[in-house]
């Protein structure tokens, strides 16, 4: 064992394929509570209790739920292309967890980021992994070769690639801001400037948070599972854990975009007392997380889902030209600044 | 640092590959297969099924698809420009100005065609 850890390369690849294990398993745990914490909350806000039976407030539900399905049959139907069948949750979740690579949760004291790696162009390689998570959802509901499953796919393939554009250009405000794509040279940008995006680029922060909604399918986009139009949309067909896995993948794609809403918008790991206590700021990074999730969960029980038409309409008519409006302005504020 | 970033994603990578094909693998092994024929029809609500699957959807979906690859090479442009603007100045801004506008002509025209209703 000694010898093996004097390699530098292999003690390299064994300390990240343990931090990078470590991350996961970390990852999938919060979207277990996520999931918890979403089934509690929408209780609340219709006065219902919620999970209370599996032990004290819940808490073992999302593990109660997990050896349910991990029991249930895992049924193929007939005409299903069983290769793709069978592999497209697993795509889905990869693609889900990819980005939690470059994602800075904080600083350590010594200035360098709590992050798996620190990629100089973080954010372009959080915006590609992001872009991946279409062929999970289309995949499955094309091999499915069922009705609904078909409908449903296309129907999410199409939603997710027209708010991705505007998604990729209300980023570009910040980072014309922050003259970096490095995420936590942004940042450490805003701590600098002593002030968060999301006050300079409002406009930018509102068309990101609506376009990663309909990224996340979340309500009120969340028409690839209309229920009353599409039974369950692209994974009708699915059962058992795999049915499960695009849950875990949905919901890990929830935490993505809240954590790069956090870093983009809302200061990363930045707030007070971090002088005296560095790590605090991975406290700070999981708090601003949590709230952006608990609107995301507040507003599915709030807004009435959009119809489809309107969705593809608003996406392309308007968020889109605003957000070449708003990269305009932006750019046009920082070069004359500059001069 | 002494290794690249690069190298640290790859072995990211490969670790979710690992835990991603688990998970697939999984429900195979704890389950029970007990297939019919019912079971293993396409789901249509209880109904038998009409046809094994829609042969055709509307061309509109490829219409989006077409529109997204145009203005998502556009929009990645946008980039590298955005980082290095404070270098670039008035020029740089200039110079993006012209592009936006070729860029909205071409919106227009699509939306003036409407490309951009669902209909």
């Amino acid at each position: 064992m000694n010898h093996l850890l004097a390699d530098p390369w292999l003690r390299f690849i064994l300390v990240v394929a343990i931090k990078s294990g470590v991350l996961i398993f970390i990852v999938i745990t919060s979207f277990a509570y996520l999931m918890l914490f979403e089934r509690k909350i929408l209780a609340w806000f219709q006065l219902r209790l919620g999970p209370i039976w599996c032990g004290p407030w819940g808490l073992l539900q999302p593990a109660a739920d997990a050896v349910k399905l991990v029991l249930k049959e895992d049924l193929t139907p007939r005409d299903a292309d069983p290769l793709i069948y069978r592999f497209a949750p697993a795509i889905a979740v990869l693609t889900s967890v990819l980005a939690y690579a470059a994602i800075p949760f904080g600083t350590f004291p010594d200035g360098s980021p709590v992050a798996i790696a620190n990629l100089n162009v973080g954010i372009l390689y959080i915006l590609a992994a992001g872009s991946l998570g279409v062929y999970g959802i289309a995949l499955g509901g094309w091999s499915s070769q069922s009705k609904w499953p078909l409908l449903g796919a296309i129907r999410s393939t199409a939603q997710m690639i027209s708010y991705e554009l505007a998604m990729g250009l209300s980023i570009i405000g910040v980072l014309l801001l922050a003259g970096t794509t490095n995420l936590s040279g942004i940042t450490a940008a805003q701590s600098a400037h002593h002030v968060w995006y999301i006050l300079p680029q409002f406009v930018g922060f509102l068309i990101y948070f609506i376009t990663a909604t309909a990224e996340t399918n979340r309500a009120p986009f969340d028409l690839p599972e209309a229920e009353t139009e599409l039974v369950a949309g692209f994974h009708t067909e699915y059962s058992s854990l795999r049915f499960g896995t695009f849950f875990v993948a949905e919901y890990i794609n929830m935490i993505t975009v809240s954590c790069v809403a956090t870093l983009l918008f809302l200061g990363g790991g930045d707030g007070p007392f971090l002088a005296t206590l560095p790590l605090l700021s991975v406290a700070w990074f999981v708090l601003k997380v949590m709230v952006f999730l608990f609107v995301l969960i507040w507003m599915r029980a709030t807004l009435p889902r959009l119809r489809y038409d309107r969705l593809m309409a608003f996406g392309w008519k308007v968020l889109l030209p605003v957000a070449v409006l708003n990269l305009l302005v932006t750019a046009a504020i920082v070069a004359l600044v500059k001069a | 640092m002494l290794f690249s970033p690069w190298a640290t994603v790859a072995i990211f990578f490969v670790v979710a590959v690992v835990v991603a094909l688990l998970i697939s693998a999984v429900p195979g092994i704890f389950t029970s297969k007990r297939p019919n024929r019912a079971k293993s029809e396409a789901y249509e609500c209880g109904v038998p099924p009409t046809s094994a699957m829609i042969g055709r959807f509307p061309v509109r979906f490829y219409l989006v698809a077409m529109l997204f690859v145009i203005f998502d090479v556009e929009a990645a442009s946008f980039y590298p420009w955005a980082v290095r603007l404070r270098d670039l100045g008035a020029f740089g801004l200039m110079e993006m100005v012209t592009f936006i506008v070729v860029l909205g002509v071409g919106y227009a025209y699509v939306w003036k065609k409407g490309g951009f209703s669902w209909r």
